[in-house]
């Protein structure tokens, strides 16, 4: 498989839960996620933690506050530079 | 906020993009709307951004030119009156006011429970390929596949060439079946060029039939797996197990605008147009397919749609997808062992942590939900209802508004859409 070509401005640094995280261009959220210490994106009613399922905006476990907005999923958005993501994990 | 257009398609995978390139050429106004932020649907992810895929680059190229217009972001919440959907889009949302519909919504994986399949690093087949097309560092890790038929090894296929080392992989199917339908594949000459160049470079991973998950364990995250081989048990230590078993139509907006399903598909005369006058159905939601079914029904969709001529290579190239469509079926059907892994207190409803002990006594799915709240949580029963079908039998009960978790706001027809007068709050 081919390599991507290189882009003009090729990576983007978002805070996933206060810690700064630099990704490439493209990433979405929940794949830059996993560049955290952990996989984790909430918590069920036992406190017990969940991450990411099915990665296609179909099962709810990514859903996230994104820049103040509420229960936005993050496999379905893409990283963008100063982005605020908060899980409740 | 509104939209009007001639013809309204619902999800930009290949499906979508067929019927709006062949209805925008024809000289409608087309407009598509898709849940993600580029076109491509699951299968193209990425595709518009880095694309290695000939034929989605073909296809991504041609729908830019074509003058369909494109929401990213848009997810379809209601449909409150013959010819209008509410949408949602971000933190705003808009009616679409359409003269035609082409459902093209595609399909989602088959979840079915086990214990420890809550635990983070337990995904989806293609869900796990999906976040590593999508950026998810994969180099290096230790990754297992457990599922059935040739998402398995696509998904393997961009696993290992992102650098992930792929410890396993799982084929539910028995061997007999799975040769059996194998065989069938060099009658698609596509699909078996497709597989061979799968298997070439997988050559090296462990692969087996008859062998499918029966745990996931860890703490915090996955730890390890347990796997059945040929009736002897595999332990395995693994970064990212991703289990699923097929995939299932996603039935929800056409539920919505009242399509008649059967046999869990939607069902279509030979224009491809629903039960409902004026809506039309394609890809995946006739039944599993894949990318060559949904161009070929896309196209037709589109054509009729823009009440062009079908040429006739059109409607031989559908009847041969179907036949492949039926083999795929067989092949993925999940095998009974499959159904008894979840223990009692394995979860079978994830949003609402409904464990599996909850369900005794329970005859169907409508009193599964009143008495222990299954499909009642944030994914309103995407996951758990296709299980819960799968292990019980329970089909799924009608689809009412909103069908996704949506803002109170976004249910309002503008007074501007509506074609009867409503009552302004």
């Amino acid at each position: 498989m081919r390599e991507p070509a290189p882009k003009k401005a090729s990576v983007v640094t978002l805070r996933i839960n206060g810690r700064e995280v630099t990704v490439p261009v493209g990433t979405s959220v929940a794949a830059a996620l996993a560049m955290t210490d952990s996989f984790v994106s909430r918590a069920d009613l036992s406190g017990r933690p969940r991450g990411p399922l099915c990665g296609m905006g179909v099962c709810f476990e990514c859903r996230a506050t994104i820049d103040g907005v509420p229960e936005v999923l993050m496999c379905l958005t893409p990283c963008r530079e100063d982005q605020t993501v908060v899980t409740d994990a | 906020m509104r939209e009007v257009c001639d013809l309204v398609v619902v999800g930009a995978g290949p499906g979508g993009l067929a019927a709006a390139c062949r209805a925008a050429e024809a000289g409608l106004d087309v407009l598509v709307l898709d849940a993600q932020p580029e076109p491509g649907g699951q299968v193209w992810r990425g595709e518009a951004r880095q694309g290695s895929n000939r034929l989605a680059r073909r296809w991504l190229t041609r729908f830019s030119a074509s003058g369909a217009r494109f929401r990213p972001g848009a997810r379809v919440i209601a449909a409150p009156e013959p010819g209008v959907l509410l949408v949602e889009e971000g933190p705003s949302s808009f009616a679409v006011r359409y003269g035609r519909a082409v459902l093209a919504t595609g399909a989602r994986e088959r979840f079915l429970p086990f214990p420890g399949w809550t635990l983070p690093g337990v995904l989806g087949v293609s869900g796990l390929q999906v976040l590593v097309k999508d950026g998810l560092p994969i180099r290096g890790k230790r990754v297992v596949l457990a599922g059935t038929g040739p998402l398995l090894l696509a998904a393997a296929a961009t696993i290992h060439s992102h650098g992930g080392e792929v410890l396993y992989i799982a084929e539910q199917a028995s061997a007999a079946s799975h040769w059996g339908f194998a065989l069938q594949l060099w009658r698609q000459p596509a699909k078996l060029l497709q597989g061979a160049l799968m298997s070439a470079k997988l050559v090296s991973v462990p692969t087996s039939t008859d062998a499918w998950v029966t745990a996931a364990e860890g703490e915090r995250r996955l730890e390890a797996v347990r796997l059945s081989v040929r009736g002897r048990e595999e332990h395995l230590h693994c970064d990212y197990l991703g289990a699923a078993y097929g995939l299932v139509p996603n039935l929800e907006v056409a539920r919505l605008l009242s399509c008649e399903t059967s046999a869990g598909a939607v069902v279509v005369d030979d224009r491809l147009e629903t039960r409902v006058p004026k809506v039309h159905a394609v890809g995946e939601l006739l039944g599993i397919g894949g990318v060559d079914q949904a161009l070929v029904t896309g196209e037709l969709a589109g054509l009729v749609a823009a009440e062009q001529p079908v040429p006739l290579e059109l409607e031989r190239s559908w009847h041969r997808v179907r036949t492949f469509a039926a083999q795929l079926a067989r092949h993925d059907a999940p095998r009974a062992e499959l159904l008894r892994l979840a223990t009692p207190d394995t979860l079978l409803c994830r949003c609402e942590d409904v464990p599996m002990s909850a369900l005794e006594g329970c005859q169907n799915l409508r009193e599964a939900r009143l008495y222990a709240r299954l499909g009642m949580g944030a994914c309103q029963g995407r996951t758990c209802g296709t299980a819960a079908q799968t292990l019980f039998g329970w089909t799924g009960e009608d689809v009412r508004p909103p069908c996704l978790p949506a803002r109170i706001g976004s249910l309002r027809i503008p007074s501007d859409v509506s074609s009867t007068p409503t009552r302004e709050s």
